[in-house]
């Protein structure tokens, strides 16, 4: 019998490193109570399996966090999570395992905390990334406060991320920051520091980091920065240290339905790319928070113009919040070359287009930063930064600016830097924090 | 299959089950009379030949059995798959059969949804519906029934008793207002059928729903009760069983064991009575006086005797269900949901209670099996998890909301 944790492949990634080694994937101690997210598909079944094996007392947990029929779509789609199907393939897995399993309705929740920020930052001409929303609201929000009312320790999901013991505690927090403590490792004998520096040793001794996934295609960790150290101390990502390969292969013997889903990458409530028409009925019905203040019901998404530069009208578009930065297609425009989306301007319903290298940017504000690193930094931090899910991370000096905010300064050039989308600062595999891109 | 890394492994069931309002176990006298109708007793009671005869006998004699437990005659009995069915049966053939003497229909704001949707698809078909509102313990007061009585009128349907609360209705004052105007009086007895008098005749009802596995028979099989000379159109059409009231081949396995089922339970009723009340009692005594801040839901005195709802004002109602069950007690806050998820109680929302208390409130239902110790396994659990609740929404409600 070979078992999940057992598996060869699974010590892959960091060739030295035990599966039980902190420092690579923290797993939760034996014994340990976790509630696990299972939504039906393949990532979350693993995970709650290798949590059985490792001898957790498991609670698997479906959240129920949106109604087809709703809006832009209907009862009968299949391919969100969501479905009375995806939930009757966790229920089995659950059954199959021996583990308890409950639905928990989440659905106001969800509405409150990702249905609204997406379409407010679409109608303030953003373009939001609502899973990031999905998980500091609601999977390390109200999920977290659900596990500690049943007694749990620990929240597990299926991302493609780790949680780590800070393998060189101080290493991180040194970055950028010369001259921090290099002895953290080892801070609560470190007599020479003084009392306050000692407290903070000790604190970043026990300290947790997110890094990303063993597997580079599928790592995760872009849409979780949000996370707090409290809220890291209180989860565990299975899968994080395998690959997407090794994942389906347990779940091949686990449950071979389950194992033989598609991966989705697409929105979770938005059904076949319908991104007109779920904006175009949500604000029909719903009024549309905005940092201005309240549009009101029936917010108009209406026809505007397309512009270039210097402010020529070259055609009409179907309503700023159905494009994105650096867009190209569904434009309608005969310009006789490429031409591309690279602003959007809300309060005169206008879409500017301009060539490929009018969306080279080498410099981006954000806010909302939330930092990983034990003192938040007061000087530029050197590492890469990522600005879209599909992209990968680029070397970039990140330097704060003022409360929340920072500015981020690449190396070269990027292109279609999309305000509204999550900006995440790397060093190598750890996250150091993130924010949101403003401009 | 000793290879695979996953056996299945059986989640340990719940050692102590008062969910009985959900569903009962088959006794086992009922299921030692089903047994040989799987295989040796197999015929279709509409045949004629010997095996036909033989599954007719067994059917018939269930129908005088479950004809018993409500007085009616066993002609007035007809077997169906379900209360669901018999409440459509009842309310939709009902309405089609009448649709010429008037079209508006009264019931109440806490009925079963079989009844509540039911009466929701006539709406939409161009029926009126009054739904008349119950007062802060569940009780409908029969003068409502009376004033709500027009001239267009065709059918009263008003629940025996409810399966959230308990609360049991006046249906003797209602069947006979109902009946003095010509109107057809249907009621939902699945809860009450066999823990209170069920008796068709002294509430002068016309249509009245039962279930089997209420009553520790098997799922999948129920009875309307149709008083002679009451018309009702059959919802499905098909090979004149049922006297064609409800078409489709005899489900003898399930009718026998609901005929036994009917039986016993007849047998047993009073002395189930004080069994259930007594533990009941005893729980909801050492809950009020252990707990702080609960609220009982239903009517303190008519209401049935194993049911004991109880809201917590402050622990979060879905945790509250699993935690219980973690704990391996098995309860729910009102109607089970196919989609597992936990929807406020409509029940409880009709009594005046605000959507948070109302998710925040178990269903115990007590049945023949429990005892005195499951009532102390109870309490040595229940206060333990509603302070953790409690303590974990207190403190989350002071952070910042999102």
């Amino acid at each position: 019998m070979m078992s999940a944790l057992t598996h060869p492949s699974i010590r892959g990634g960091d060739a030295t490193a035990s599966a039980f080694d902190p420092t690579v994937n923290r797993l939760p101690p034996a014994g340990s109570k976790v509630v696990v997210a299972m939504s039906g598909g393949v990532d979350s079944s693993v995970a709650a399996a290798m949590l059985k094996e490792a001898d957790c007392e498991v609670i698997g947990v479906t959240m129920h966090l949106w109604d087809y029929d709703r809006v832009g779509g209907n009862a009968q789609f299949e391919h969100g999570c969501c479905t009375v199907e995806d939930r009757n393939d966790a229920r089995v897995v659950a059954g199959r395992l021996g583990i308890p399993y409950y639905v928990v309705d989440f659905r106001e929740e969800f509405e409150a905390g990702v249905i609204s920020n997406f379409v407010s930052e679409y109608m303030q001409g953003r373009t939001p990334n609502p899973c990031v929303a999905c998980n500091s609201r609601v999977k390390f929000g109200v999920l977290l406060d659900r596990a500690r009312e049943l007694g749990a320790d620990y929240v597990a999901t299926g991302h493609y991320a780790r949680v780590a013991l800070d393998e060189i505690a101080g290493e991180a927090g040194r970055i950028g920051q010369a001259d921090q403590a290099d002895t953290a490792g080892e801070a609560g004998e470190a007599g020479q520091a003084g009392e306050a520096d000692q407290a903070g040793d000790a604190d970043r001794a026990g300290r947790l980091v997110l890094k990303r996934g063993v597997d580079g295609n599928k790592d995760q960790s872009y849409a979780l920065w949000e996370m707090t150290q409290d809220e890291l101390a209180r989860t565990v990502f299975p899968v994080g240290m395998l690959t997407k390969a090794e994942t389906r292969e347990i779940a091949e013997r686990l449950a071979p339905r389950v194992a033989a889903k598609k991966d989705s990458y697409e929105i979770c409530f938005i059904q076949d790319r319908g991104h007109e028409r779920f904006l175009k009925e949500w604000t029909e019905h719903h009024p549309v928070n905005t940092d201005e203040g309240l549009l009101d019901i029936g917010a108009p998404i209406r026809p505007g113009p397309i512009v270039d530069a210097s402010g020529h009208i070259l055609g009409e578009h179907r309503g700023h919040p159905l494009y994105t930065i650096g867009q190209r297609k569904g434009l309608g425009l005969a310009a006789g070359r490429p031409v591309y989306v690279v602003d959007i301007l809300p309060d005169t319903n206008t879409i500017v287009v301009g060539d490929d290298e009018d969306l080279l940017s080498d410099r981006l504000m954000a806010d909302r930063v939330n930092w990983h690193l034990a003192d938040v930094p007061t000087g530029e931090v050197r590492g890469q930064a990522k600005i879209r899910y599909r992209q990968e991370a680029t070397p970039a000096v990140i330097t704060p600016c003022g409360p929340g905010a920072a500015r981020v300064d690449f190396e070269h050039p990027q292109r279609a830097i999309t305000p509204g989308q999550s900006v995440v600062f790397y060093d190598g595999e750890t996250v150091l924090g993130g924010g949101i891109i403003r401009e | 299959m000793d290879s695979t890394p996953f056996p299945e492994t059986a989640l340990p069931m719940a050692s102590t089950y008062l969910d009985h309002n959900a569903t009962t176990p088959v006794r086992s006298e009922v299921f030692d009379a089903m047994e040989p109708f799987f295989r040796d007793r197999f015929g279709n009671a509409s045949s004629i030949h010997r095996f036909g005869q033989d599954a007719r006998a067994a059917v018939e004699e269930a129908r005088a059995q479950v004809a018993g437990l409500v007085n009616a005659r066993p002609g007035e009995i007809y077997f169906t798959s379900g209360g669901t069915e018999s409440d459509n049966l009842a309310i939709k053939g009902t309405a089609c059969a009448r649709k010429a003497d008037g079209r508006h229909i009264i019931t109440t704001n806490i009925e079963h949804s079989a009844v509540m949707n039911s009466c929701a698809f006539l709406e939409r078909e161009g029926f009126e519906v009054t739904y008349l509102l119950v007062d802060e313990n569940g009780r409908i007061d029969p003068g409502q029934v009376e004033d709500a009585l027009t001239d267009r009128t065709i059918l009263v349907s008003i629940m025996h008793s409810n399966n959230e609360i308990g609360t049991v209705q006046p249906v003797g004052e209602i069947g006979g207002i109902v009946r003095a105007r010509g109107v057809c009086f249907h009621t939902d007895a699945v809860q009450s059928a066999g823990k209170l008098a069920v008796d068709v005749e002294a509430m002068g009802a016309d249509l009245l729903s039962l279930s089997g596995h209420k009553i520790y028979g098997p799922k999948g099989v129920g009875a309307i009760y149709i008083r002679k000379g009451v018309e009702i159109e059959p919802t499905a059409h098909g090979g004149h069983h049922e006297n064609d009231v409800r078409s489709g081949t005899e489900n003898t396995v399930g009718i026998v064991g609901m005929g036994m089922a009917a039986e016993l339970a007849a047998e047993e009723r009073e002395s189930e009575f004080r069994h259930l009340s007594e533990m009941r009692d005893a729980l909801e005594a050492r809950i009020r006086v252990e707990i702080e801040g609960v609220r009982v839901n239903g009517h303190p005195q008519r209401r049935l005797p194993g049911t004991l709802n109880v809201s917590f004002p402050g622990a979060e109602g879905e945790s509250l269900i699993m935690s219980l069950d973690l704990a391996g007690i098995a309860v729910s806050t009102g109607s089970a949901c196919t989609s597992g998820a936990i929807e406020p109680s409509h029940v409880l929302l009709a009594l005046g209670r605000d959507p948070r208390t109302a998710l925040g409130s178990v269903r115990f239902s007590f049945g023949r099996d429990n005892t005195m110790g499951d009532v102390d396994y109870v309490m040595s659990r229940l206060p333990g998890i509603v302070s953790r609740l409690r303590e974990v929404s207190a403190a989350s409600a002071g952070q910042v909301p999102v």
